[in-house]
């Protein structure tokens, strides 16, 4: 336990020396949040009524994807991590004391972890004063959504850098699979107007039941209205949390 | 086992074996280490040192054999012997910018016991590089960090692997330095090498490992005298007669002459006390006396029929 403490703050003072680690992991979905709301805010009128399509993209749509666009990239900077870490030897290193491999996998997710939510805490921050359509959300349990769906998301992650086998791979890869995730996570178009294999696609994305899952909370639904997507994404990251677990490779 | 046959051996690997896809890395492995001092693995990159080295660590299941460390099966019981033993591996890396306090803290933070992390920082000489980043320390630096973090622990094996590869003379020296220091505090240390000087200046005992398989082991003087019992010496005199009288000697087997410059070749260690005697006795000024006692090198040639460094 002191060593999960320990290893965890270690690697969060390590992460904040990285030249452009926060930059890229925390300015740029506040960024991208604020400049969309504020792009598409200009052609927003007033006099557009408060439950246009348009009016909803800019008060739901531009959050949730900002949020989503949190979870991937703690997901990315973990996935470039852990095969760094596995490349140099580091987690080899590791290996030969008692510190457990769980441990050392619990610490990185909890750092994300705390990354997503300070991510999170600066976007709504930021939303506070420059948003168009100011900023209003339940905010405790949309952080607890957001964790929930990062988790899960970061399952995925486990599992992609379980078998990529270099650093250089890994970025690249983990962006080239998880970007193209949002534009069918009915994000911007409702999954059940999608075609129907591009719908299967979306159902066995854990993305898309975190983008529903968000875009209920943020829009005030109770807990109990996403139930469904809560099991999906806990039964994905059981599912590849087991798998990354057999296939896991620490050099 | 008897208790005492537990104690004497803090190491015990019996015929194992690893192989990667259709690669033998170890083929049949069998060997016991005693309680203290330094025991070395010596071979030629690719023969197994590591390997081995790794399945006794834990860090690599056997597909064969069986390997015993403290009483303690690496695999089974790994987190338990990992609490027991210090490990340095071969071209391990930290985070580049984990800074030495840092990493010797955190892994102070991993065990029970641990040593006051401040002195050994001081006995390595990195007391000055306690706030420097990982990726600016010089190759030197960084192995006696990996000896701190070996050491932190207060171990009672250490497993040192190919230690100072990569590093300048003086450098080695400095490391070689520090682990006699480690072994005079009483703890067992297990190391590979492939550069036999090192084995020979550093080991109490050497096991010389060549395609997976251990061809010997012993202390390396006794490896000399066994496989490589020729002695040479080589004088240069003006002497006509001294060649004569030398060649009488009885342990001198050919004695060869250019010019002023004789050449002895013969066998056993009291060779070399012979000719000084038959020299005083036939009073035969010398200008240049040598002695070539076989090495480690040459017991490897003969032993593997190549140099360790084909």
């Amino acid at each position: 336990m002191r060593g999960l403490l320990k290893l965890t703050w270690l690697e969060i003072k390590i992460f904040l020396r990285e030249p452009l680690g926060a930059f890229g992991t925390v300015a740029m979905p506040v960024l991208a949040f604020v400049g969309l709301g504020r792009i598409a805010g200009r052609g927003l009128s007033a006099a557009a009524s408060p439950g246009s399509p348009a009016n909803k993209l800019v008060s739901v749509g531009f959050p949730v994807f900002s949020t989503v666009l949190i979870a991937i990239s703690a997901v990315l900077s973990l996935v470039t991590i852990i095969s760094i870490y596995r490349e140099s030897g580091i987690l080899k290193r590791l290996r030969a004391t008692p510190l457990r491999p769980l441990t050392i996998l619990t610490a990185h997710v909890l750092v994300k972890l705390l990354l997503t939510a300070t991510t999170l805490a600066l976007m709504l921050l930021a939303g506070k004063r420059y948003y168009p359509v100011g900023v209003d959300v339940p905010l405790a349990k949309f952080t607890l959504a957001l964790l929930f769906s990062t988790l899960s998301i970061l399952s995925l992650g486990f599992l992609l850098s379980s078998v990529v086998p270099t650093a250089r791979f890994a970025q690249p890869l983990g962006a080239i699979i998880l970007y193209p995730m949002i534009a069918v996570s009915g994000l911007f178009v409702p999954v059940s107007s999608l075609p129907p294999g591009i719908q299967g696609l979306a159902r066995i994305l854990p993305i898309t039941y975190a983008v529903s899952l968000l875009q209920g909370i943020w829009t005030h639904d109770a807990w109990s209205a996403h139930l469904g997507d809560m099991a999906a994404l806990a039964a994905a990251f059981v599912l590849f949390t087991a798998i990354s677990a057999k296939v896991f490779r620490w050099e | 086992m008897d208790s005492s046959g537990a104690s004497r051996f803090v190491i015990r690997v019996s015929h194992i074996r690893k192989t990667y896809g259709r690669t033998v890395a170890v083929d049949d492995v069998s060997f016991d280490v005693q309680d203290g001092g330094i025991f070395g693995l010596i071979g030629p990159n690719g023969a197994g040192k590591t390997t081995t080295m790794e399945c006794v660590e834990g860090l690599r299941t056997p597909d064969r054999g069986s390997i015993s460390v403290l009483g303690l099966d690496p695999v089974r019981d790994a987190t338990a012997l990992h609490e027991k033993i210090g490990v340095q591996l071969q071209e391990a890396q930290l985070q580049k910018r984990i800074k030495v306090w840092e990493a010797v803290d955190l892994w102070a933070s991993l065990y029970r016991r641990t040593v006051d992390s401040e002195r050994l920082l001081d006995q390595l000489g990195l007391s000055e590089k306690r706030h420097a980043w990982f990726m600016t320390l010089s190759g030197g630096q960084k192995q006696r960090l990996f000896i701190a973090l070996a050491l932190i622990n207060d171990p009672e094996v250490v497993f040192l692997d190919e230690l100072t590869t990569g590093l300048d003379p003086q450098a080695r020296r400095a490391i070689w330095e520090l682990v006699r220091g480690i072994r005079d505090r009483g703890k067992t240390v297990f190391l590979t090498t492939h550069l036999m000087e090192e084995a020979e200046r550093l080991c109490d005992r050497v096991a010389i490992i060549e395609h997976g398989r251990i061809v010997d082991v012993d202390q390396p003087a006794r490896l000399v005298d066994r496989h490589c019992p020729e002695r040479t010496v080589v004088l240069v005199t003006t002497d006509g007669a001294a060649a004569e009288h030398l060649g009488r000697v009885r342990q001198v087997d050919s004695v060869i002459r250019e010019d002023s410059r004789i050449t002895l070749r013969g066998r056993g260690d009291d060779l070399v006390a012979e000719v000084i005697s038959c020299l005083s006795e036939h009073r035969i000024r010398v200008t240049d006396f040598r002695t070539i006692i076989p090495t480690l090198e040459d017991v490897f040639l003969k032993l593997t029929g190549h140099s360790i460094r084909d």
